[in-house]
């Protein structure tokens, strides 16, 4: 009865709310990131691309405060060797904590060390930008669209940096830049990527288009580095689950046929 | 325990008998895991269970998180940060925790649904009815504290909101909300105060949990017949019932795997599905995120919070009687928490002499809006405010009040109920007798 | 009892089992994360090993790192203290063992098992006095040209071994290296 009346639910709601109510629409390119699916793993070497991407150009004005450099050399990020990881670290002042520095002295940083945070304090951090960003809503607040396609941060990410339309205006003192992918249309950050910012040592592509892509993988794993050991813990539990749901299933049942079998005997 | 006759635990050896004389615990645990249960119970009866799980899952996974999470407003985003990077499974405990209290709010709905159909509150359970209302206020208060320690944009704002109600009561608000707060704007003493009453909390509602259960162990479960359990002799009582375990244990084991499953598959491969992006950006009280949204679970009440509005001629009447005091934004504090009385006193408000909804066919249709209701207003308070929305969400809030103080008192008197079963055996016996009727419902 | 009953009863028994030790299973793979998440975390671990520059540290110089929450004394040693150190006798000796975390743990207490190098410049120690764990005055401090802890008066001599005072045991050595020519790795 009740699995009726929610499906009733459902479909009125859908029918009675139709075109209701249209909501802002931003432009999200769905891109078909590797790290998608139950089963999506990041590529290790496109989020070193990614990671010198940042290093390059992103870092001049945003920060990472809240990742740690030691895990660029984790397993399932970029996996850098110890010694990369030591030397990446170095590049980084950061306030030096040993005893009898004086505030505001500087030591290079150290693996366990966090990136530093925004160069520029009207540039936002970008350790979780990926997770605080949706790239894809609705239809009509339903979340269909996030259940199917996923949140969309990392598309959002690539969005913006493809979004870019030449356009520029002023406002109060500040430049903005047409972006068809942010909400309003209008973003202070200037176009960050316009292709062939850096030189990949491998030789990778580095178009527009194929350094966003890197970027806003590298931003997917800053958000999220424990991402494949939480979908393979997922998957374990959901297999355990099966199993032990399949055996409850057969015991419930051998357990209820005698009681089941005499109410049938006795209504005979 | 129970009024339903059945055997008791009897001591046996001497130190069961030495025990029982001075702590009949032992009898405790065995009347209530082998209290007769009726047999006819369906799959919609299994959401206790689940929701027992819950607690105690919620309960664990957050003593586990306050090992790692500092409250203080310069260190809570970024103690969070440190569970998700860090902490050895902390990312895993965190979100089971973060989606612990989806699901828990999903059980607790159809637990209440259920009660509502199947007329589950009538008498005699009143009791156990109003504890479990109080259990509900108790989880929301619960999970509105939860929600504000990770200390993002959403946190910090919902805060804001949520105890901004609060300052809407005439003359008292004011100093109320600041007591609330521990000042004039949610900050690190809110943070400190919430985080100790979000650990507290939950103790009080697993106190709640067991009264609840005493309750309906004395009265004996409902069933989707709301026929009584034939009480006259042991024999009679056993054509009814089965002991609580293992029948039901194992049913309920089964239903609870299952939905754990699809729990798992929620944490493992979608875990900030249900979540806002917004907070994880970390909370700035000098930046308002564009669009505030409760959890979804408190969506149908933000709904009702929001519906009344000046321009509504219940708020403006109620504003005329009491010269200005009840202004829109109280009316609507009054309306939210008044959802939530309305529900409390279903009890003396349904007057049917037919308990299950089953045998109502008149009630089902009201009942099935109800449900549709309940959706629509979730629906209705997640959007952004509009005229439109401000009819749906009117609409949808004056049904759900005219459902409990109109429809169900009138039901009663105007409705012929179907003829129901003389016992719970001939429900059983007739659903299973016929081979191809699917098992429960 | 028919034959088919007994089969039944035996095919039922089993599942019945084969339902309990999976849920067994299940329940334990599910307390294991809820017990090891009180173990050290990342960010905890990763200090347990550190380095330490050591290229601006002049003879006859000490500084003073933290290292898993306590420090630790890194001693360029002088020649005086070299020479020092190495005219002891093991029989003049409070504590005859070298306390060195990288050699056996009945390893004597010779300077040279004392020392990061064989040429005795670098001496690495515990900053944590054996008696109740004060942290000793150092730079030649105390009756045997080493530490001297303030607390209880307990000397040091130039190789971290007491000598006199109520510390039993000599000043310890904690796991250490050469990372390379500039650095040194604890832990």
């Amino acid at each position: 009865m009740i699995r009726k009346l929610t499906v009733t639910a459902l479909t009125t709601l859908a029918l009675a709310t139709g075109g209701a109510l249209a909501s802002e629409e931003i432009h999200t390119e769905d891109v078909a990131f590797s790290f998608e699916g139950p089963f999506g793993k990041y590529d290790r070497l496109q989020l070193q691309r990614g990671l010198q991407v940042y290093t390059e150009v992103c870092a001049a004005c945003h920060g990472l405060k809240y990742v740690p450099i030691r895990t660029i050399g984790d397993p399932g990020g970029p996996e850098l060797p110890a010694d990369q990881v030591r030397a990446y670290a170095k590049q980084f002042e950061v306030p030096d904590d040993s005893d009898g520095a004086e505030p505001g002295d500087t030591r290079p940083a150290k693996p366990s060390d966090h990136f530093p945070p925004s160069a520029d304090p009207k540039a936002p951090d970008l350790s979780l930008m990926a997770k605080a960003r949706k790239g894809f809503e609705g239809p009509k607040g339903t979340g269909l669209n996030q259940l199917l396609r996923g949140i969309g941060g990392p598309e959002h990410i690539f969005s913006i940096m493809e979004g870019f339309t030449g356009e520029e205006k002023e406002e109060a003192g500040t430049t903005f830049y047409e972006n068809t992918a942010f909400p309003g249309g209008w973003i202070a950050m200037p176009p960050p990527l316009s292709g062939e910012d850096v030189e990949f040592a491998d030789g990778s592509p580095n178009d527009l288009r194929s350094e966003a892509e890197d970027v806003a993988a590298f931003l997917m794993w800053t958000a999220e580095p424990k991402m494949m050991a939480r979908k393979r813990s997922g998957f374990v539990a959901v297999i355990m689950l099966a199993i032990l749901a399949s055996l409850l299933y057969l015991t419930n049942k051998t357990l209820w046929a005698p009681i089941k079998h005499k109410a049938k005997s006795e209504d005979e | 325990m129970s009024g339903i006759p059945h055997d008791h635990y009897e001591p046996k050896t001497r130190f069961e008998k030495w025990l029982h004389q001075r702590l009949p615990i032992v009898g405790l645990i065995y009347d209530t895991i082998m209290i007769p249960t009726p047999k006819n119970l369906n799959w919609m009866w299994i959401w206790g269970i689940v929701l027992a799980f819950c607690l105690v899952l919620q309960i664990v996974t957050g003593i586990i998180l306050a090992m790692h999470y500092t409250p203080h407003v310069d260190l809570a985003f970024a103690s969070v940060e440190h569970i998700m990077r860090d902490v050895n499974a902390g990312h895993m405990l965190r979100y089971i925790h973060a989606n612990g209290a989806s699901l828990f709010f999903l059980a607790v709905y159809i637990h209440i649904f259920r009660g509502l159909y199947y007329g589950s509150y009538k008498s005699p359970r009143e009791v156990t009815w109003i504890i479990g209302m109080l259990i509900y206020l108790a989880m929301m208060a619960t999970a509105f504290m939860g929600y504000v320690l990770p200390w993002g944009q959403m946190s910090f704002w919902g805060a804001t909101v949520i105890t901004g109600l609060f300052g809407a009561i005439p003359f008292i608000g004011e100093s109320l909300q600041t007591w609330l707060l521990g000042g004039p704007a949610v900050d690190n003493a809110t943070l400190n105060r919430f985080f100790s009453l979000h650990y507290l909390l939950p103790f009080i509602i697993a106190a709640l949990v067991a009264v609840h259960i005493w309750a309906f162990h004395t009265t004996g479960n409902s069933n989707p017949t709301g026929v009584e359990v034939r009480r006259g002799s042991k024999e009679e009582a056993e054509k009814d019932t089965l002991p609580f375990w293992p029948y039901f244990v194992i049913k309920d084991l089964f239903a609870l795997a299952v939905v754990l499953l699809l729990f798992f598959a929620v944490v493992g491969f979608m875990p900030n599905f249900l979540g806002e992006p917004d907070n994880y950006i970390e909370a700035n009280p000098l930046m308002t995120p564009a669009h505030i949204v409760p959890e979804w679970y408190f969506l149908p009440f933000y709904a009702i919070l929001r519906a009344f509005t000046a321009d509504v001629w219940v708020v403006q009447i109620a504003s005329f009687l009491t010269g200005g005091i009840v202004d829109a934004k109280f009316f609507g504090v009054i309306a939210m928490f008044g959802a939530i009385i309305v529900m409390a006193l279903v009890p003396w408000l349904d007057t049917s002499s037919v308990r299950s909804g089953r045998y109502r066919p008149m009630f089902k249709w009201w009942f099935a809006f109800l449900v549709v209701d309940f959706i629509v207003l979730m629906w209705a308070g997640s959007q952004k405010p509009s005229d439109v929305m401000g009819w749906i969400s009117l609409i949808a809030a004056a049904y759900w009040f005219a459902y409990f103080l109109v429809v169900l008192p009138l039901l009663g008197l105007i409705e012929k109920p179907l003829p129901t079963p003389k016992t719970i055996e001939e429900d059983f016996n007739a659903h299973y007798g016929d081979a191809h009727n699917a098992p429960a419902e | 009892m028919s034959h088919v009953e007994d089969h039944d009863s035996v095919r039922r028994d089993f599942l019945y089992y084969a339902t309990a030790g999976v849920g067994a299973v299940a329940t334990g793979a599910a307390v294991w994360p809820l017990i090891n998440q009180m173990n050290p975390s990342a960010d905890v671990q990763a200090l347990s090993s550190i380095l330490v520059p050591i290229d601006a540290i002049e003879v006859g110089e000490q500084i003073t790192v933290k290292w898993r929450g306590k420090p630790v004394f890194i001693r360029r040693r002088d020649q005086d203290d070299i020479d020092l150190a190495r005219s002891v006798k093991l029989e003049e000796l409070v504590d005859p063992i070298a306390r060195n975390a990288n050699l056996p743990p009945d390893a004597p207490a010779t300077d040279e098992n004392r020392t990061l190098d064989e040429n005795g410049e670098w001496l690495v120690e515990m900053g944590v006095c054996t008696h109740l764990g004060c942290v000793p005055l150092g730079n030649k401090a105390g009756d045997f040209g080493g530490w001297f802890c303030p607390c209880h008066g307990s000397h040091y001599d130039s190789a971290g071994r007491i000598r006199k005072g109520p510390a039993p045991r000599n000043l310890d050595v904690p796991i250490a290296k050469f990372f390379d020519e500039q650095t040194i790795q604890l832990g």
